[in-house]
C-alpha cells in the first residue's frame, strides 16, 4: 500500500488522533490487511504512539496484521449450523483449501474464518465467501462453490 | 480545594475534595493493600485488590478504593471478612498466573490465600499494567505496550524504541510485581537487538 493512499485516508479523517480506529478499518477494507510500514506511518501522522496501534490492532478482530486472501470464507459454527452439521461442511472446506481457520493459503486466494451464527439460522449450514450468503450447505456442495472463486 | 470529612475504620479522616478513599486512608495513617496503584501514575483500577467497603442507605457496598472519590460523612471499611475473602481469591487467581511472585506471596499470607488453589497457567504477567503506564505516562517512551485480549494479553515491547531508551532506563523493572517485565525484556533483547546492550 503506498504512502499516498494511506495520508488521502489519514487526511480524510482531518488526521485526528481519536479517528485512529477509524483510519485502521478503512485501510484495513482498503488493503485487506495492517502491514507494519503502513502502522508507522499512521503512527507518525496521527502522532500516537505505536504502542496504542499495536494494542487495538491485536484486540479487534476485524483488523488482521497477517496478509489475507482474496476470498474470505466465513464457516458459521453457531447452535443451529452446529447441528444441521456444519462440522462436515468445515471439514470439507478445510479439505479443499488446504488451510484452518485462521489461516490464509499460499496463494493468498482464500482465508478462512469460523463465525458463531450469522443471523440466518433458518439457511443453516451457513458459509459466507466476500459477504454472499451460501445456505443449506453440504459437504457435497462446497466444491461446487468454491469453485466458482480465483 | 475544601475539605471534607469521612470516617475510615472508625477513624475520623479529613480529606481534600476529590482525592480517592484510598489517599484519603493512606493519608491517615491506614493501609490498603494495592498491586496496580502508583502515586505517579492515572488510577487504573485493574487489579481489584484495594476494595473497600462503604456503608449507604442501609447497605454496604463493595467499591474500588484506588478510583472511587472520597465523598463527605462516607463510612469506609477497609477490612471485614467479605473483603478478607475477595481479597483471598484475586490473590489465588492471581498466583495461578504468577505463583513465586513474593509481593503476591506475602499478600498470599496475609489473607490465607492458597496458591495452589487453581490450576497454574504461568504466564507470569498479571496484567497490573505499571510497566505500560510508567513507560507512557511518566517516561513518555512507549516502548512497552500491550496486545491482544482476554486471556490471551500481554506484554510487547517495539524494539525499535526498546533499543534505543530501555538500557539506560529500566525503571519499570522494579515496578513489576512478578518479574514478568524482566523476563520479556531480556527476551526481546535477545531477540530483536543483541548487540546494543553489551
Ligand atoms: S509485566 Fe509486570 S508490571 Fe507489566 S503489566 Fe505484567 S505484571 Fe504488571
Ligand atoms: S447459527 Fe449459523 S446462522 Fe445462526
Ligand atoms: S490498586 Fe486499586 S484496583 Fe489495583
Amino acid at each position: 500500500m503506498d504512502k499516498e493512499r494511506i495520508d488521502r485516508i489519514i487526511d480524510k479523517h482531518n488526521c485526528e488522533p481519536s479517528y485512529l480506529i477509524q483510519v485502521l478499518l478503512d485501510i484495513q477494507a482498503e488493503n485487506s490487511w495492517l502491514p507494519g510500514e503502513v502502522l508507522e506511518r499512521v503512527a507518525e501522522r496521527l502522532q500516537v504512539p505505536m504502542t496504542r496501534i499495536q494494542h487495538i490492532a491485536t484486540f479487534y478482530k476485524a483488523f488482521s496484521l497477517v496478509p489475507k486472501g482474496r476470498h474470505q470464507i466465513h464457516v458459521c459454527m453457531g447452535t443451529a449450523c452446529h447441528v444441521r452439521g456444519a462440522s462436515r461442511v468445515l471439514d470439507t472446506v478445510q479439505g479443499l483449501t488446504g488451510i484452518e481457520p485462521g489461516e490464509t493459503d499460499l496463494d493468498l486466494k482464500f482465508s478462512l474464518e469460523t463465525v458463531n451464527c450469522l443471523g440466518c439460522c433458518a439457511l443453516g449450514p451457513v458459509v459466507e465467501i466476500d459477504g454472499k450468503t451460501h445456505g443449506k450447505m453440504a459437504p457435497a456442495l462446497t466444491a461446487d462453490v468454491l469453485i466458482n472463486y480465483d | 480545594m475544601s475539605e471534607i470529612l469521612l470516617k475510615i475504620d472508625g477513624q475520623e479522616v479529613t480529606a481534600k475534595q476529590g482525592i480517592t478513599l484510598l489517599d484519603a486512608a493512606r493519608s491517615a495513617g491506614i493501609s490498603i493493600p494495592t498491586l496496580c496503584h502508583h502515586e505517579k501514575l492515572e488510577p487504573y483500577g485493574a487489579c481489584r485488590l484495594c476494595i473497600v467497603e462503604i456503608e449507604t442507605r442501609g447497605g454496604t457496598r463493595i467499591v474500588v478504593s484506588c478510583v472511587y472519590p472520597a465523598e463527605k460523612n462516607l463510612i469506609v471499611r477497609t477490612r471485614s471478612e467479605k473483603i478478607d475473602r475477595i481479597r483471598k481469591m484475586i490473590l489465588e487467581l492471581q498466583m495461578a498466573h504468577a505463583p513465586d511472585s513474593f509481593i503476591l506471596q506475602d499478600l498470599a499470607k496475609e489473607y490465607g490465600a492458597d496458591r495452589n488453589r487453581f490450576e497454574k497457567e504461568a504466564s507470569f504477567c498479571i496484567h497490573c499494567g505499571l510497566c505500560v503506564r510508567y513507560c507512557a505516562e511518566v517516561k513518555k517512551k512507549n516502548a512497552v505496550g500491550f496486545i491482544d485480549r482476554g486471556i490471551r494479553k500481554e506484554i510487547s515491547f517495539i524494539p525499535e524504541i526498546a533499543s534505543k531508551e530501555c538500557w539506560k532506563c529500566k525503571e519499570c523493572f522494579p515496578l513489576c510485581p512478578t518479574e514478568a517485565l524482566q523476563a520479556a525484556y531480556v527476551l526481546v533483547e535477545a531477540l530483536a537487538f543483541p548487540q546494543a546492550s553489551t
